[in-house]
């Protein structure tokens, strides 16, 4: 297990280091990109650029600018913005991490609880009148976009149905830190939970239904009912259990890249300072100090969630432990 | 014939397809006495594991209608509750399946697996669970017991499998074994260790065993009495000698003619069954083997019943006069 | 003795097993013979070795080293081009019936493509080749626009055969060709086999698991344990007085049919299981499992010897096989 454990730290720094410098080089090193012209605004003379160029290393050779770059993203953290001078890119990371983090768990908890629970009631009742609503149901949450739903969801909540009792609890977009108010953090994000799981909740619960029902016809599963178990545990513990690898492989990569900020819509529909809107703003201006930032940031999360989703197979199934 | 432990009457199973209904099990009957053997031959699709599915009540195809009676000392099966038939599986019927790889849940110890059933048929701590699990283990000739329950099914090979899952079936003590083709998958000298197991299982625990298999050595050796299926239905039935020394139906003579034999000098040719089995959609009428039958007469076109014409304890299903058929018979047995 | 067709010399494969350095040791240095028109068996249990053997001789494995002859001409050597003409004189029949047909191709199509890749015949002279070749294995002619789902397992196992036959080859190997079969129809697929070896003057290597098949097929029987074949000789000697050890108590672990007297032997239930290919016992392969054994067999792997008649076994105990 140990071995494991090291192998895939190893493979993961390795794929953040070549994440890293692939990224340094398509922002920085790429022919008619010049970080100068950027920072030093759009009608600036020669001068002015060999300047900048001279401020910001940027006359250097490239691995040196790569190192520098690197160590003022991870040891002296003091990376600025080219965009609003000054403004350190550290920071808004750490900022904009937490509301991220806060929408992705939370909408994660009630997707994969919601889908478990719609995807067994539709493998039990499989072939009946039960199983086709549940999908449907499903279908229709993945066919909803998720910005129109969240326009939707605000239109009611914020406005429509605002004064009534049903949502007059419901505060202003925007986020509020967990530490400042748990009860208020959970209010407001709420619905942008509900929001963006509705999506996932349609897709995991077709995938769980169809490894259940695949599962169904495994002979182990035809042993457990041989040996008189009741009808729910031959299901729980048997047929879900093994279900449980496809839908676990994909909750790892959809988690690891929404909170790599893949959440970028609904953070916008709801006024959420977070990951995927920093990304957005910061590749609007070609801010390639905050680009880096968070492109790292993202890729860290996703390899984190790869490594996280190889152990809970090794957990899950002993065949991969011991191979 | 002595008291039943297991009575089938006239079972049926369909199943309606797109295509049809398919009828792969059509008026089996079948009985199991107490501390009997019995193997039930037939090939594939012939409703064998069907039937047993059945009887145990684990069809769970919606599109599946069952009919007939299953008595289990007298009690109708059918007409079971969910949660009584429940605690008749695994508890006094017992079954034993074809693929050991595939029979045990990947993703537990056998010792946990084990285990489970004790627990839901017995009121039993984990650690009283745990020891008669070592002890199941043990008797089926596992070694190291106390450590090899706590590894997992692929830690194991088929042989070991199987014994395994024949350590959970006898773990509540079961009246009935159903084991269906239990060593099919398995390498002929496994298999011999397995069969050996099994014979002193039976001659220690004195249960009853309804064998399925298609392999007639693997029947000789375990069963006392063998019945022989066809499309769904038994077409023959008696003790293993006459079934065997002295076949009745001219499906048996065929199915007999087409093994090689070990043991014998090579014979020139097999003595195949012409055709194919009939289609369970739209089976012949009358008798279902009429059509690969080289002695089939008019009377064929009626279906035969399964019965006594030789002697009392002889069925058969076929209208031939008792008297000529060991003359047929020897020109198409090899 | 006929004409040496095919001739196999020490041939050796080796797996390598995935990240590790451990090799899988299938075939261990294999010699025989298979002579024009015989029918040779390869039995042995899973993992023995078999079906690799049967596929380094028609070289579909390339062997880690040996060679195999096939009329004299060495093969194991030969590009893939130079290949070609010998490709044609050895066909294969797989196990499944179901998975060695492609599901997409007609029956006509799957019976032709040899003609196509061997750019043999004009269409006409193919189509009717086709029709022929279903004919002779007992097809329907009108056949060919089905697809092979609309077959049964037997059926299926004749289209296979069909094809094998389509460039009239000289040799076949049938890797368990009928173990997927029912038994009345396996015997139908094993009589067929029979009339085409007889008409066509065919050379079959038949490879099976199931012992009673291999003896009603073979002329000659080579037993394999283990990646080595451990005994060879003509049929029925070799099944009613076995040499080595494992053939005797392979055959005595068949539990026989009621009716079969003659066949009720001691039966032997040999201890344990295979041991892993990966590491094979030191000395004789069979001795950790050998009820004859002694120190020699742990020791000194022992080499095929010849005991008359034909008939060669690699043992240090041999068994008495007077009755020969």
């Amino acid at each position: 297990m140990l071995r494991f454990l090291g192998r895939r730290l190893v493979a993961m720094v390795f794929v953040l280091f070549s994440i890293s410098v692939l990224s340094f080089l398509i922002f920085f090193a790429t022919p008619g990109v010049d970080p100068a012209s950027r920072i030093a605004g759009r009608n600036a003379d020669q001068a002015t650029l060999r300047a900048v160029r001279k401020d910001f290393g940027l006359d250097r050779p490239l691995p040196v600018q790569y190192g520098l770059m690197m160590k003022k993203l991870f040891i002296t953290r003091d990376l600025t913005s080219f965009v609003n001078r000054g403004a350190k890119v550290i920071p808004q990371v750490t900022e904009a991490a937490p509301v991220t983090l806060s929408l992705v768990l939370g909408a994660a908890v009630i997707w994969v609880v919601f889908s478990i629970g719609m995807g067994l009631v539709a493998a039990v009742f499989r072939g009946t009148p039960v199983d086709a609503a549940v999908m449907i149901v499903g279908l229709i949450g993945i066919s909803m976009p998720v910005f129109w739903l969240g326009e939707v969801v605000n239109l009611l909540t914020q406005s429509r149905f605002h004064d009534t009792f049903l949502f007059s609890w419901v505060p202003p977009l925007g986020y509020t830190p967990f530490t400042q108010s748990p009860f208020g953090w959970f209010k407001s994000l709420i619905f942008p939970w509900l929001t963006l799981s509705v999506l996932y909740i349609g897709i995991y619960a077709r995938v769980l239904r169809s490894a259940l029902v695949d599962a169904q016809e495994e002979d182990y599963v035809r042993t457990a009912r041989a040996k008189g178990l009741t009808e729910r545990r031959v299901m729980l513990r048997h047929a879900l259990r093994t279900s449980l690898v496809a839908f676990v492989s994909l909750f790892g990569l959809d988690f690891g890249a929404l909170v790599g900020g893949g959440a970028l819509l609904t953070e916008v529909v709801f006024g959420l300072h977070g990951v995927g809107k920093l990304t957005f703003d910061s590749l609007q201006n070609l801010d390639l100090p905050v680009i880096l930032a968070t492109v790292m940031y993202a890729a860290f999360f996703i390899v984190l969630a790869n490594a996280l989703v190889d152990l809970v197979y090794a957990l899950l199934d002993p065949r991969v432990r011991h191979a | 014939m002595p008291d039943a432990l297991l009575e089938v009457c006239d079972l049926s199973v369909s199943f309606r397809t797109e295509n049809g209904v398919v009828r792969a099990v059509d008026g089996l009957s079948l009985s199991l006495a107490l501390g009997e053997v019995v193997g039930i031959v037939g090939e594939s699709g012939s409703g064998k594991t069907v039937s047993m599915m059945a009887v145990m009540g684990l069809i769970r195809d919606p599109n599946a209608v069952i009919e007939g009676q299953v008595l289990l000392r007298g009690r109708d099966l059918m007409q079971l509750p969910r949660n009584e038939m429940r605690l008749v599986r695994g508890g006094e019927i017992a079954m034993i399946f074809q693929d050991p790889m595939t029979a045990l849940t990947p993703v537990y110890t056998v010792g946990w697996q084990i285990a489970e059933q004790l627990r839901a048929h017995q009121a039993m701590t984990r650690k009283q669970a745990r020891a008669r699990v070592a002890e199941l283990l043990a008797e089926v000739g596992i070694s190291n017991p106390g450590r090899r329950l706590d590894d997992y099914p692929h830690q194991f090979s088929g042989g070991m499998r199987q014994r395994v899952m024949i350590a959970m079936a006898l773990s509540c003590n079961p009246s009935i074994l159903i084991a269906d083709e239990p060593t099919t998958a398995l390498d002929v000298t496994i298999q011999a260790q397995i069969l050996e197991l099994m014979k002193r299982l039976q001659r220690d625990h004195g249960s009853s065993i309804l064998l399925i298999t298609h392999d007639m050595g693997v029947v000789s050796d375990l069963a006392e009495r063998v019945a022989v299926m066809y499309a769904g239905s038994v077409v023959e039935e008696g003790s293993k000698a006459d079934v065997f020394r002295d076949p009745q139906h001219p499906y048996t003579w065929g199915l007999l003619g087409s093994i090689p034999r070990v043991g014998r000098p090579r014979v020139r040719r097999l003595a195949a069954i012409p055709g194919l089995p009939p289609s369970l959609i739209d089976p012949p009428e009358g008798c279902r083997f009429a059509p690969r039958c080289p002695h089939r007469f008019d009377r064929c076109s009626v279906r035969p019943e399964l019965a006594p014409r030789v002697s009392a304890n002889r069925l058969d299903a076929c209208h031939l006069d008792p008297a000529i058929r060991p003359s047929l018979r020897h020109r198409s047995v090899a | 003795m006929s004409e040496t067709l095919l001739e196999a010399r020490d041939l050796v494969k080796h797996f390598p097993v995935r990240r590790s350095k451990d090799m899988v040791h299938a075939v261990d240095g294999v010699s025989l013979e298979v002579h024009r028109g015989e029918t040779l068996g390869i039995v042995g249990e899973s993992g023995c070795g078999k079906s690799t053997l049967g596929r380094l001789l028609v070289r579909l494995h390339d062997p880690t080293s040996g060679t195999v002859r096939f009329r004299g001409d060495d093969i194991t050597k030969l590009s893939r081009r130079e290949l070609r003409p010998y490709r044609r004189e050895m066909q294969m029949i797989f196990q499944d019936p179901y998975a060695s047909l492609n599901p997409r191709k007609r029956v006509g199509q799957i019976v032709s493509d040899p003609f196509q890749i061997h750019r043999a015949g004009s269409r006409e002279e193919t189509r009717r080749r086709v029709q022929e070749l279903l004919e002779v294995v007992g097809l329907s002619p009108h056949h060919v626009n089905r697809y092979p789902h609309e077959f049964s397992g037997g059926q299926r196992q004749r289209i296979g055969v069909a094809r094998a036959l389509a460039l009239s080859p000289q040799l076949i190997v049938a890797d368990e060709p009928v173990s997927a079969l029912d038994v009345s129809i396996q015997a139908q697929v094993i009589n067929l086999l029979d009339d085409l070896q007889d008409d066509f003057q065919l050379t079959y290597v038949f490879i099976a698991h199931d012992l009673g098949v291999v003896h009603h097929v073979s002329d000659r029987i080579a037993v394999m344990y283990l990646g080595v074949v451990v005994e060879i000789g003509p049929s029925d000697p070799l099944f009613l007085h076995p040499i080595h050890p494992y053939t005797e108590a392979l055959l005595s672990a068949i539990p026989p049919i009621e009716a079969d007297d003659e066949a009720r032997r001691e039966r032997i239930v040999l201890r344990g299981e295979v041991p892993s290919p990966i590491d094979p016992p030191s000395g004789c392969r069979f001795h950790p499992r050998c009820r004859y054994a002694t120190e020699i067999c742990s020791v000194e792997e022992p080499v095929l010897a010849d005991h008359g008649g034909g008939r060669f076994a690699a043992c240090h105990h041999p068994l008495d096989a007077k009755g020969a």
